[in-house]
């Protein structure tokens, strides 16, 4: 092998393992960045229920600052909500499943970042 | 500090390394004045080597759609067309955040922050869509998809995309129907190959890893049949005209 390519192959090994050494937390990005880019095109950027997408839906998306509905949900009901969609929990097709696009550990600071919006914990307002 | 600096300039200088050991330098089409074109007026907001986003920073700043395997995604005929009459595709534009204001019912497209798409010459429009064509990337992922002739009635292909899978609530199928994040289909059958449209439905992850457009495990028949309702929709040249 050439120097020069023995040396690429050294920093590629390298980045590999301090990737690989990585707790898939670090990686994770912020719940806010994340319901920005995939929550907020239905439940609108401030998270009430009102998307640029929902004039022709025919169910409409939750209100996330709703804290009497929010506290009716138990944080493992949200996570499953998040991870495999709205029909895992008896609700619309129209909440799809993101468990192929968000890690566990987002999906958690997800659920995290749903009982800041509604103010609320499971239980109580 | 904010640890996902160090983890990026690792994985940028991974790209780096990867791009130079994969891409040689001496590649033929490079040569070419389609290429040329391209490459002058297109690289700075479409992606010609890819890779697509890894972030979704990456993804909020990109401006427009990743060029590196329009071979596989567009058809050559549309491109022609429609770089002489650039229409939006995208209604809230390439990241509907950045484009949306408060409205009194719910988020609104904020019109006066999108820009129109520079429009070519037809000499342009053609060399740009040769050069297009030979940019292949992902050719294992189109290689998997086999897509066979066929129709579907408009009641069952609207039961499949809206009430089965929800694709309304993002994609519009009229002018005026359907959801704004996503890019419209009412036009798709004639702008995208029915192999891509089949295998961006499977896994749109594969294609564009940080895409606000979920996989929603659609299985094969579910998959024809949305190709099929997607090309009945085409209503590609009549609206080339439109705002």
């Amino acid at each position: 092998m050439h120097p020069v390519h023995k040396t690429y192959a050294f920093i590629l090994g390298l980045a590999v393992l301090f990737l690989a050494l990585l707790p898939d937390a670090l990686l994770a990005a912020p719940a806010k960045d994340n319901y920005r880019t995939y929550c907020a095109q239905c439940h609108g950027l401030q998270g009430n229920g009102r998307g640029v997408n929902i004039r022709d839906m025919s169910v409409q998306p939750r209100n996330h600052t709703d804290g009497a509905y929010m506290s009716s949900r138990s944080d493992q009901d949200l996570f499953t909500a998040d991870k495999k969609g709205g029909l895992a929990i008896d609700k619309s097709v129209l909440m799809p499943p993101w468990g192929e696009t968000l890690s566990d550990s987002e999906i958690h600071n997800m659920v995290r970042y749903l009982r800041t919006l509604c103010h609320c914990q499971y239980g109580k307002q | 500090m904010d640890i996902r600096m160090p983890i990026r300039a690792v994985l940028l200088a991974l790209a780096g390394l990867l791009s130079i050991a994969i891409h040689p330098a001496d590649s033929r089409a490079a040569d070419s004045p389609g290429m040329d074109l391209l490459k002058n007026r297109c690289a700075s907001c479409h992606s010609l080597t890819g890779p697509a986003p890894a972030s979704i920073h990456a993804l909020w700043a990109r401006k427009g759609p990743d060029f590196f395997y329009a071979g596989n995604k567009y058809q050559r005929s549309w491109i022609v067309s429609w770089l002489q009459h650039p229409v939006r595709i995208r209604p809230a534009g390439m990241f509907y955040a950045d484009h949306l204001k408060p409205g009194p019912k719910r988020d609104m497209v904020d019109e006066s922050t999108l820009r129109p798409h520079v429009a070519l010459s037809k000499a342009d429009a053609i060399l740009a869509a040769d050069a297009l064509m030979t940019l292949k990337g992902h050719n294992d992922l189109i290689k998997m998809e086999h897509v066979a002739p066929g129709s579907i009635s408009k009641s069952m292909g609207e039961m499949v995309f809206d009430k089965f899978l929800g694709c309304l609530a993002c994609h519009r199928t009229d002018p005026d129907y359907g959801g704004l994040s996503g890019p419209e289909l009412y036009t798709a059958g004639s702008r995208l190959r029915p192999e891509f449209i089949a295998s961006y439905i499977r896994n749109p992850q594969a294609w564009d890893p940080k895409i606000w457009m979920p996989d929603k495990h659609v299985n094969d028949a579910r998959i024809q049949q949305l190709v099929h309702y997607i090309e009945s929709l085409n209503l590609g040249g009549s609206h080339a005209s439109s705002p």
